[in-house]
């Protein structure tokens, strides 16, 4: 039984079909990146998996549960976290704030407990500030832990972006264009985390991505499709020599 | 209690003009919330304006009160205009609740100063539209046909206006992207502005025709007509001009029968009928507000 | 130039995050334990601002209901005044009945909580504006239901409200009145801290600033929006069982929506998203009218007897706050602190808001 499978799924708005007939199987810890132009349904299909949307058809499976069945907010309790193409951040928080709340999936507090601040609230508290303070490290956040996000700039802000997904302790990561707006520098340095992640905490990342440079640097299997439909399947330099792949979105 | 038809049309006549002047009252804050994303929780202050101006107009300077009309709504007009561009043009794209408190404000300070220049007392605006519009059995006062005739040639005007003028479609642009009208060389805050002058000047037209209709024109009379006008047009769909009017015409029509059948809910049953469809259809009849793209 | 050096995770956790706010909070207990038996001393004739004290911590109880739900939700209400009804009528009528005050203070706050649950069943969905109308439209079938229920309520006639009694003994004195307000502002104060610092209040603020990655961090929206309506709506009703005693007479005017907006002037006045804000905000509530009488002799006629002359002052003063002043009366003291901190190295453009254009929302 594949560890993430994706069969079939379609999603309809009105008339259009934003995602037609996709499939795609995803390995273990690897990294799978899906290509494709503007408009394809690729952050669709990573709505899809968060819930934010139902399929229209289709069926999404991770480790034998079917995901379509699952509340949106019980996604981030099977292991699952994404970032956000557009960073979906808590303006009026600090960063530290941001983190913490990216820890929620592992509450093990109940309302009545937290509000008499009871000594086991205390305890589950220094247990996430720890969990979130070695997330900072990984990812050189020290300088910026009690800031505003309203005061960060853009590469900062998608770093912690990350961050919060990472707080999760998430078994898949779905990352949604994680090196647009970076700079080279820091498209380089995202590379590498996502190979520590993959390395390190064996998270088994989902990427959509158009930098191609990042692609090659860190995906495994690549997956392009175009207008919601399946285009190719392969490593990353197979994907980028078809001639349908290259017609469609790279350019020959 | 009797079903008399004869009864139910009456009170249907009274209900159709009553949610007529909600109507209005409605299309002057949709209009702003098209063009600025702002809810003007004064509209119905505007009206009060409006309905004081009108009695110095005839009362206080002796003009009859056709001409009372034009100049309440060309000075109500200028009124909103001045208020967009020395307050509102400030808090542009800020979010919606700071808006909503401003224009909050704003209706204390007008009711404040109206029972500072006109006085406490209620005070009385005299139409010559008295008597009443007889069809076969059916008896309707002229000043209630007034208002459902202003109302028509209002939304007629407006949608033309929209639909059809420069001015109108460059508004639409600039409620929908800012930044890019700016760039397509609109000049955006002049046509907010003018958003305003409109829709100020069509709270008092509302105000005048209605004046007659309650008799007294107190200091307190916006405020429960702008909640009310509200529930209309959240039924109808907010952001909906046509939506607008038909929530507060089911409001309006809903009233007087309930004011007949059952007088506890009169005063509650447009908030009833604004919580059913806000929970079965939160978008209102004519959709407008979709979920946020990510 | 304090700088907090910081060892250990529990110095962020802590309520008192260092010693020099241990120094003033238990100045400031001390000072309000104080101040009812200083003000009677008989030196100065303040003995009503024993009175004037209660009524602020009443507010500020409200305030701090209305806090959770607007200042730290984001779920703006313009009909709170209906919670405090709420929790005036039912602590009325159960003490009418004979109950203990002790019990009908927690039946008037649960019930309350329990209602604010309810509305947010309906609620759900909406966004916004439409919550808010929403709020308005449940105040005014309360409003109605008070008046209608009048063998519960009195209807127009009003209720009558004797003191509270603990344990049998009737606080009649101002003094003893004074300490109880104080007592339950100290206990609602340390429950909203503590929710604030829990997973929960993060899930409120999360919820706030964007639902949909709220969602993805594992949140159940609708969840944790029930459990923001029900605790603001059960903190807005202890201040109104309060309330009741405070007014010693129940009527429906008592609590119409000007009564709503003065409690949402209150938290936007004081500061929104923050404790000190509902205190600050009812501290300015509080005084206002007793300014404005003060001033009122002074005033022109015109102007001193205009109906609506004390909602026009709100007004003034709300819409400069949201005008120059959006983080309010605690923002300003924030920033104060701040610039008195880092002296000379303030600047202005450390505050300063960026320009914002307007991009709908709405998909014609």
């Amino acid at each position: 039984m594949a560890f993430f499978a994706v069969d079939n799924l379609a999603i309809h708005f009105g008339g259009i079909k934003a995602v037609d007939g996709v499939s795609f199987q995803v390995n273990e810890g690897e990294v799978f990146t899906i290509i494709g132009p503007n408009g394809a349904g690729k952050s669709t299909i990573f709505n899809m998996i968060s819930r934010i949307y139902d399929p229209s058809e289709g069926a999404i499976v991770f480790e034998g549960r079917e995901l379509t069945e699952v509340p949106a907010h019980k996604v981030a309790g099977m292991g699952i976290a994404r970032t956000f193409q557009n960073i979906e951040l808590f303006e009026r928080a600090t960063v530290l704030q941001n983190l913490l709340v990216g820890r929620h999936a592992h509450r093990k507090t109940s309302l009545l407990a937290e509000l008499l601040f009871l000594p086991s609230v205390r305890q589950q508290e220094l247990r996430h500030r720890e969990a979130a303070e070695k997330v900072i490290d990984f990812l050189d956040l020290q300088p910026y832990r009690n800031q505003m996000i309203t005061n960060l700039p853009y590469g900062v802000r998608k770093n912690v972006e990350l961050a919060r997904a990472l707080c999760i302790e998430p078994k898949i990561l779905l990352l949604d264009e994680p090196a647009s707006g970076l700079t080279v520098e820091e498209t380089r340095d995202m590379g590498f985390w996502i190979d520590d992640i993959r390395r390190d905490f064996g998270i088994t990342v989902i990427m959509v991505e158009h930098n191609m440079g990042l692609v090659n640097q860190v995906s495994d299997r690549v997956l392009a499709i175009n207008n919601g439909r399946f285009l190719a399947e392969g490593t990353a330099a197979e994907v980028q020599a078809h001639p349908d792949v290259q017609k469609a979105y790279l350019g020959a | 209690m009797e079903f008399e038809p004869l009864q139910i049309i009456q009170l249907l006549l009274i209900g159709v003009s009553q949610g007529c002047f909600y109507g209005l009252i409605a299309l002057g804050f949709v209009l702003i919330y098209k063009a600025t994303e702002m809810i003007n929780f004064a509209q119905g202050d505007m009206m009060m304006l409006g309905m004081f101006l009108g009695i110095t107009v005839t009362v206080g300077m002796g003009l009859p009160f056709w001409s009372a009309i034009p100049i309440c709504m060309l000075a109500m007009g200028i009124f909103g205009y001045l208020m967009d561009v020395l307050i509102f043009r400030r808090v542009i794209g800020q979010p919606a609740f700071v808006i909503v408190v401003l224009t909050i404000s704003l209706g204390f300070i007008m009711r404040a100063a109206a029972g500072m220049i006109w006085g406490a007392q209620p005070l009385a605006l005299p139409s010559p539209l008295v008597g009443n519009l007889e069809v076969g059995g059916l008896v309707i006062t002229l000043e209630r046909v007034a208002v459902i005739v202003g109302t028509i040639i209002v939304t007629g005007l407006l949608y033309m206006f929209f639909r059809f003028t420069r001015v109108g479609v460059a508004m639409q642009a600039s409620s929908q992207n800012q930044l890019a009208a700016y760039y397509m060389g609109i000049p955006v805050k002049r046509i907010f502005s003018l958003i305003w002058f409109i829709s100020a000047a069509v709270a008092a037209l509302a105000g005048l025709l209605v004046a007659p209709i309650v008799t007294t024109v107190t200091t307190d009379i916006g405020l429960a007509v702008t909640i009310k006008a509200f529930a209309g047009a959240v039924i109808g769909g907010f952001g909906s001009l046509p939506g607008a009017i038909l929530g507060c015409l089911i409001i309006g029509i809903v009233e007087p029968f309930a004011g007949a059948y059952l007088p506890e809910f009169k005063e509650i049953v447009a908030f009833l009928i604004l919580f059913a469809v806000l929970v079965l259809r939160p978008q209102g009849l004519f959709a407008q507000i979709q979920r946020k793209k990510v | 130039m304090r700088v907090v050096f910081k060892t250990h995770y529990n110095q962020d956790i802590k309520l008192a995050k260092h010693s020099g706010y241990v120094f003033w909070y238990t100045g400031l207990i001390i000072a309000m334990i104080a101040a009812p038996f200083a003000l009677n001393s008989g030196a100065t004739d303040a003995g009503w601002l024993v009175d004037e004290l209660s009524l602020i911590m009443i507010y500020a109880v409200a305030g701090l209901g209305l806090m959770v739900l607007t200042g730290y939700t984001g779920m703006v209400s313009l009909g709170h005044a209906a919670f405090l009804a709420i929790g005036a009528y039912t602590n009325g009528f159960l003490m009418e009945q004979g109950v203990s005050f002790l019990v009908s203070f927690f039946v008037a706050g649960a019930l309350s909580g329990i209602i604010g649950l309810l509305l947010a069943i309906p609620t759900m969905r909406m966004t916004g504006i439409y919550l808010s109308i929403a709020t308005i439209a449940f105040a005014v079938i309360v409003e109605s239901i008070i008046i209608h229920w009048s063998s519960v309520t009195g209807g127009n006639r009003g209720m009558p409200i004797n003191a509270p009694d603990l344990f049998g003994y009737e606080l009649w004195d101002p003094v003893e009145f004074y300490f109880l307000c104080l007592v339950v502002l100290i206990l609602i104060v340390l429950l909203v801290a503590n929710l604030m610092r829990s997973s929960t209040g993060r899930a409120l603020v999360a919820l706030r600033d964007s639902e949909v990655s709220a969602q993805s961090m594992g949140i159940n929206i609708p969840y944790y929006k029930a459990v923001a309506f029900g605790l603001s709506a059960m903190i807005t009703g202890f201040a109104g069982a309060l309330y009741a005693h405070k007014i010693t007479f129940l009527s429906v005017e008592s609590f119409n929506f000007i009564e709503s907006v003065r409690l949402l002037l209150m938290v936007v006045v004081g500061g929104l998203g923050s404790i000190h804000g509902a205190i600050f905000g009812a501290i300015f509530i509080g005084l206002l009218p007793v300014f404005l009488s003060l001033v009122r002799d002074y005033l022109p006629a015109g102007i001193a007897n205009a109906p609506g002359l004390e909602p026009g002052l709100f007004g003034i003063i709300l819409m400069l706050f949201i005008l120059f002043e959006p983080m309010g009366i605690y923002g300003r003291w924030l920033k104060i602190k701040l610039y008195f901190s880092i002296f000379p190295l303030y600047r202005k453009a450390t505050f300063k808001r960026q320009k914002t254009y307007l991009k709908t929302e709405r998909l014609h």
